[in-house]
């Protein structure tokens, strides 16, 4: 909206800024060798624009299967179909794990009225929805009064209720209502099939509303994912814009979405915060102890929009910008990208274990050593938008 | 104590001279102040983003940034109803005003006051008390309701009721004959527990931004002091008073810096006492909840924990609330903003939004220490006269007087929160109708600028757009 301008006498201050990365003087034209962002820059974008389609497409898919296996749950409540809608949660949360790094710049997902905090807002409100350890009428599945119907348009209509989310619907919601709380150290929640089961053989209260609330937020999440894989599609409306963007904010955005994530979301909210307090579910999927893989597929996420890569999708992406700018900070980046995910994978699970113990702890360290390791390739990210002429205002 | 201070000389001086109405709008040839841009010294953050409230301290080492992540977390992130699997964030109320503190403060941004009259006010709080004062010398709370009113509660507690705002359009003109209107705000209350004691008195706050608050706290005690002029002995028709407020930490009376009516004496106090009053979140030092004696079913109500907040977190919360950076001006060397600014001076503004101070020695907080800002605050009391009056006492604020806000990061409201919904209560819907709300000490300041031609008064506002 605003150009800085900084006259000859704010030189110092200049270089202060340069040096740690804050703002950028330095356009194309001082040097020689590497075609202007105009040129190459385009393809790197539309690539960029590849990415995102193809992995909401994926997670849109992933929600609609959870969809069917919810509906085979309700219909036929047994340890087979609990099991197979879980496992269908957890891989669906694969492709929805590195969106993530498509967020943080007022994209589709989370623009002023985007989906972003229904789909996957936590911590999950859990004695808002339903029963807990200590209270077994908690919640609006067992509040038939004020809630006779339950669907989609009040669960909606609640989300709005307090002037702000409340944590009732997304992922999250469907995880707790498939898992139930988390009191295993060892392992995830253990909910059983027979909440689901009505009459004879089932286990808590008003399991026909627990299997509309169920349902009703499966079908949520398909409904807020579409609008956003459409905007993306090819001929999607913020695509369109997206891609006729002056390339500098195009990948400004494209930049600020990973560095976001990779370090006040990822490094800070989801790691650092847990690690510092210590608490057992202050974690991110809390009830199904998937919280590695989320963590795993966010750092993917953001090594997927570097290289222009997801599954079988290989397009040009910032790589190239970089590599023919600076070749050696292509490959740290690259170096970075792939030690963080190695430093992830070492964290032994469940995460709500190894964020126990003293500093010296394995899991500690572990977390501790990956935490360091997406900072410092947020660094490096911040250092590439400097070097394509971008200003980049994120937490290293 | 009443001379002008050092370091604004030139500043002073020059809202001495006040010849209002025989300089040009355009003055071509005005400079800026060398670093002029720095508006929170070196924890100015570049970013015109939606983002520009929410960055930390630029100068702040990556270590320590890592509080700053955990605070942010606990600030921006939903408190949930107790008992609940995330132990380190459940307690929500029983009486609550929001969820989190980014429910009002949304992007570390401004609250507002709903444009609809059927809707009720949610980033507004009312603040409530009855004649007489606590032990303390604080406002003493209203029996039933305490000292705010808060609409919401969790299951199998009855929440207090809503707040609604609505207004009447009072439409005048400059001299000049360009139009505008200001709206007298009424509130009316859908109270669920009775009816309030008759005497009541109330008074709605809007949740202001929160960048730079570190750097006000940072303001050594004795500039603020040496600046105040109860009495006015220097009769230039403004007095400024320090409000003296309970410091539960220290057990004493100290200084107010923070709050409306500067009724709270640092962030730590301020941050907890928002955790229970806001929020239903205890910490040690306000380990209680405010149930009155009325509201059996909120002292019944289960607890996460006591406190709900642990000392760590608290820490962390309000770490982040210190740290958070102030945004660089804009557009600080053109010549219509510069001319705004010296009309700005020779109107009077900056007598109590004075432009820059320098900080101290902030102990625990290097990156806030002896740094040029430019807050446009100071941080005294002033009476606003009768049509801002809340008539509501507050420590040693009385019913008329209202703390100087800063002006830093104004310009910015509105790509953060998407309004520009200013003063206590967010009445006036712009900084036109802000300036032409004030009086009291503020009139003599407001008249000058009533009077400017419109391409004055322009760029006045386009200054203060600036900063």
């Amino acid at each position: 909206m605003v150009d800085f301008r900084f006259p000859s006498r704010f030189a110092g201050a200049l270089v202060v800024f340069a040096t740690t990365g804050l703002l950028v003087g330095c356009g194309p034209d001082a040097v020689s060798g590497p075609p202007p962002l105009a040129e190459s820059a385009p393809k790197v974008i539309n690539g960029y624009a590849d990415v995102v389609f193809a992995t909401y497409t994926d997670a849109l898919e992933g929600a609609n299967a959870i969809d069917t296996t919810l509906g085979a749950l309700v219909t036929n409540p047994s340890d087979t179909t609990l099991g197979a809608a879980r496992t269908t949660w957890l891989e669906a949360r694969n492709a929805y794990g590195q969106s993530e790094a498509f967020r943080f710049y007022g994209g589709p997902i989370d623009d002023d009225d985007g989906p972003e905090g229904r789909i996957n807002a936590w911590p999950m409100d859990e004695s808002y929805v339903d029963y807990v350890d200590a209270d077994p009428a908690a919640g609006i599945i067992n509040d038939s009064m004020t809630y006779p119907t339950i669907d989609g348009p009040l669960l909606t209509s609640l989300n709005e209720k307090d002037g702000e989310k409340n944590i009732s619907t997304g992922y999250h919601a469907i995880e707790f209502l498939l898992w139930g709380q988390d009191k295993n150290a060892s392992g995830p929640g253990a909910r059983p099939f027979t909440d689901y089961v009505v009459g004879a053989g089932g286990t808590a209260s008003n399991q026909q509303r627990r299997g509309d609330y169920l349902l009703a937020t499966g079908k949520l999440l398909i409904a807020d994912l579409k609008p956003v894989a459409d905007e993306w599609a090819d001929g999607g409306a913020y695509r369109a814009s997206f891609v006729q963007l002056a390339p500098e904010e195009a990948l400004r955005r494209i930049l600020l979405g990973i560095g976001s994530l990779s370090g006040a979301e990822l490094a800070g909210e989801r790691m650092q915060v847990a690690y510092d307090t210590k608490e057992q579910e202050d974690e991110h999927s809390c009830f199904s102890d998937n919280t590695i893989a989320d963590i795993l597929n966010n750092a993917r996420g953001i090594q997927n929009v570097y290289l222009g890569k997801y599954k079988d999708l290989d397009v040009p992406g910032l790589d190239e910008l970089v590599r023919e700018r600076d070749a050696a900070l292509d490959k740290r980046m690259q170096e970075e990208l792939s030690a963080s995910i190695a430093a992830i994978e070492a964290i032994p699970a469940p995460f709500d274990q190894a964020i126990l113990g003293d500093d010296s702890s394995e899991g500690r360290m572990r977390v501790d050593a990956a935490i360091k390791a997406l900072r410092k390739q947020t660094t490096t990210i911040v250092e590439i938008a400097t070097l394509l002429g971008i200003s980049l205002n994120i937490e290293e | 104590m009443h001379g002008p201070r050092s370091w604004a000389n030139g500043i002073v001086a020059l809202a001495l001279v006040g010849c209002t109405a025989e300089v040009p709008a355009q003055n071509a040839g005005l400079e800026a102040e060398p670093g002029e841009e720095f508006a929170g010294g070196e924890t100015t953050v570049f970013d015109t983003s939606p983002n520009a409230f929410s960055l930390s301290a630029r100068n702040m080492t990556s270590e320590r940034r890592s509080t700053f992540f955990v605070g942010n977390s606990f600030f921006k992130e939903n408190w949930v109803i107790a008992p609940a699997s995330t132990e380190g964030r459940d307690g929500l109320g029983p009486l609550y005003n929001a969820r989190s503190c980014s429910g009002c403060h949304l992007l570390d941004g401004r609250g507002s006051p709903p444009e609809d009259a059927a809707e009720p006010l949610v980033s507004v709080l009312v603040r409530l008390s009855v004649p007489g004062q606590t032990e303390h010398g604080g406002p003493a709370p209203e029996p039933t309701y305490g000292g705010q009113l808060q609409p919401r509660a969790i299951p199998g507690v009855v929440p207090e009721g809503d707040a609604f705002v609505s207004y009447e359009e009072q439409p005048a003109t400059f001299p000049d004959g360009a139009p505008y209107s200001l709206r007298r705000p009424t509130y009316s209350f859908a109270l669920n527990r009775g009816d309030m004691q008759a005497d009541t008195m109330r008074s709605p706050r809007v949740a202001p931004q929160m960048i730079g608050l570190g750097l006000l706290e940072a303001i050594p005690e004795a500039d603020i002091l040496a600046a105040a002029d109860p009495d006015d002995a220097d009769e230039d028709g403004i007095s400024g008073k320090a409000n003296k407020v309970w410091d539960s930490a220290a057990g004493k009376v100290v200084l107010g810096r923070f709050g409306w009516k500067a009724n709270q004496p640092n962030l730590a106090e301020q941050t907890a006492g928002a955790f229970l009053g806001d929020i239903g979140i205890s910490t040690s030092l306000f380990p209680a909840q405010e149930c009155t004696a009325a509201q059996l079913d909120c002292a019944a109500a289960p607890d996460g924990g006591n406190p709900e907040c642990s000392d760590h977190i608290l820490h962390a919360v309000t770490f982040y609330s210190t740290t958070l950076a102030v945004p660089a001006r804009r557009d600080w060397q053109d010549q219509d903003v510069l001319s705004g600014k010296k009309l700005f001076n020779e109107a009077g503004c900056a007598k109590c939004h004075t432009p820059v101070h320098k900080t101290g020695t902030f102990e625990g907080y290097p990156e806030l220490s002896n740094q040029t800002i430019r807050p446009y605050t100071d941080m005294l009391l002033h009476d606003m006269g009768d049509e801002l009056a809340d008539g509501r006492p507050d420590f040693d604020a009385d019913g008329r007087e209202w703390r100087t806000p800063p002006l830093w990061g104004i310009g910015l409201l509105e790509v953060v929160n998407g309004h520009t919904n200013l003063m206590h209560d967010g009445r006036a819907r712009g900084i036109v109708e802000a300036i032409m709300w004030h009086g009291g000490e503020g009139e003599a300041s407001r008249e000058a600028f009533r009077v400017m031609s419109l391409e004055q008064r322009q760029s006045l506002v386009r200054f203060v757009e600036s900063l």
